[in-house]
């Protein structure tokens, strides 16, 4: 089921990841993930796809060393996770973790302060982080003076500054408009096609999926496991005319049709608890 | 502007009239002077009290009783709050135990201070810093309880340490919260000073007070008791403006 890219390409490399919430064995116990096992190459733009409370972003916290699996192991080049690596992977919030009692400039300076980068680089790698996303002008501005959609290229900006080979992102545009977000995932794309970063991107939008992904990882409900593998084949960085070719409607209506199913049983398992797990 | 010319003007109002009631009770009622002397007396006593330079001694002893109590109440606090508030667990068990006691009045227990400090200035401190440690500690967690968790994660993600978390992301989040903490832990540590030296004690300005009422000399009493109050009235001035401060930080 799962193809396996040839090795020494591979940037992360999940293995039979198992995830249990609650105390083992109780009543209480819920599966989350369910024995999971992927590959994501060096470049590539990776989409997490599935049912609200699939464990999409569970399966993120834990490739990122957020959480810790409770069986299996994720390889990032040949380490095992253990914990945040912050000088491989950034990660970008859906909801902003820009600290409001700091303004954007001294937020990029404790990001890179708790990254250990010597201070006397942290002022340069940061304008040209915010200068990438046209957001320079507002170095000295606090989070709470920006608009949502400023604060997230902000919050983009500042997981560039980090200059880790893997970007994390748990569905960073769900909060905003659906202009901003466009115009963000053309930026995505772009700066996707300009570095060779590897990104790992959480989303319940179809069409955001297709218009990112090289691949595509469509998930299960609860508990998730990997239902199929999508390609998308069309080279970074890419242009709005992309949504309008026959191919990205297709794409787009094949996985509504995976997830559809999916769909139905998320919400009848909300209904009824028991019925996801008999599944 | 007017809203605050008239506020001030209410103000000046209410002193003038407990002053008018005070000339009213002792000059046209008559009270006794045993209860309350005239007000003459009370701001010639006053006046000697400053004068002579008799509030010095006593005024450094409970200013310096209370720095200390406050001190070790806000370290304490800060601290056991901080380790209380690590994990779901200890915050379950040890947030109630603490508001338990902080709801007792630690009043009743004034007397074992003594029994245990002596009535030195050891005795005032202790039960002082105790007190005042209870709003420090609840509001430190309360405040670290505040702090979205997400920002927490965000900052392990960047490589934070724990040290480098609490002073950079849960300290901040938690510091509107906590000030207030301090704020009342301060003025609840003055007025168990003044307390504490009134009912049992052999130096400090509640000394001052209680022993003017045990030698029937009541002028000197209020004159004591007006030092306090603007004493109070000083201090806490001082706070609010270093609360102003520390916001605007």
């Amino acid at each position: 089921m799962i193809d396996r890219p040839p090795a020494g390409n591979v940037a992360i490399s999940v293995r039979n990841v198992t995830k249990r919430f609650g105390e083992r064995g109780g009543s209480q116990e819920v599966l989350a993930l369910d024995n999971i096992s992927l590959d994501i190459n060096r470049g590539e733009f990776v989409c997490l796809l599935g049912p609200s409370g699939c464990g999409k972003s569970t399966l993120l916290n834990i490739i990122g060393g957020l959480f810790p699996a409770s069986e299996g192991e994720v390889l990032i080049g040949d380490k095992a996770v253990r914990g945040p690596l912050p000088r491989e992977m950034a990660f970008v919030f859906q909801e902003s973790t820009l600290y409001p009692w700091y303004t954007v400039i001294e937020n990029f300076r404790i990001a890179q302060k708790f990254q250990r980068i010597p201070r006397s680089e942290w002022n340069d790698r940061a304008m040209e982080a915010l200068k990438s996303v046209g957001m320079a002008s507002f170095s000295k501005h606090y989070p709470n003076e920006l608009s949502v959609g400023m604060r997230q290229r902000v919050n983009l900006a500042r997981s560039i500054c980090m200059q880790t080979p893997i970007i994390m992102m748990d569905e960073p545009f769900a909060a905003l408009d659906e202009q901003t977000r466009m115009v963000l995932g053309e930026d995505l794309s772009a700066l996707l096609a300009a570095t060779g970063k590897t990104i790992v991107f959480v989303t319940h939008s179809l069409a955001e999926a297709v218009f990112l992904s090289d691949r595509i990882f469509v998930m299960t409900a609860r508990p998730g496991r990997i239902k199929e593998i999508v390609r998308v084949e069309e080279p970074h960085p890419r242009s709005p005319d992309f949504m309008l070719e026959p191919r990205f409607s297709e794409l787009r209506n094949d996985l509504y049709a995976m997830l559809r199913e999916e769909i139905r049983r998320a919400m009848a398992s909300l209904r009824d608890p028991q019925s996801g797990e008999a599944a | 502007m007017r809203a605050i010319l008239l506020n001030r003007g209410i103000q000046a109002l209410f002193v003038l009239l407990v002053i008018a009631g005070w000339m009213w009770a002792t000059e046209v009622r008559g009270v006794s002077r045993l209860f309350l002397p005239p007000l003459d007396s009370v701001a010639a006593s006053f006046q000697r009290l400053v004068s002579s330079g008799a509030f010095y001694e006593a005024l450094k002893v409970t200013l310096s009783t209370v720095a200390q109590a406050y001190a070790i109440a806000v370290v304490s606090g800060i601290l056991i709050g901080y380790l209380v508030s690590r994990s779901r667990f200890s915050t379950a068990v040890f947030e109630p135990v603490i508001s338990g006691i902080f709801a007792i009045p630690l009043t009743l227990f004034f007397p074992l201070f003594i029994l245990f400090l002596g009535v030195g200035v050891s005795s005032k401190i202790a039960y002082a810093a105790l007190y005042s440690f209870f709003p420090v500690c609840l509001n430190t967690i309360a405040g670290l309880q505040s702090v979205e968790p997400r920002y927490i994660q965000a900052a392990r993600s960047m490589g934070a340490s724990s040290l480098e978390v609490f002073r950079h992301v849960q300290l901040p989040a938690a510091f509107p919260v906590l000030v207030n903490g301090l704020r009342v832990s301060f003025l609840i540590c003055f007025a168990a000073v003044l307390g504490g030296e009134v009912l049992m004690s052999v130096e400090g300005l509640g000394r001052n007070i209680s022993q003017s009422a045990e030698s029937m000399n009541t002028a000197s009493m209020y004159a004591w008791i007006v030092f306090v109050i603007l004493t109070a009235f000083v201090l806490n001035m001082v706070v609010t403006f270093i609360e102003n401060r520390a916001k605007e930080y």
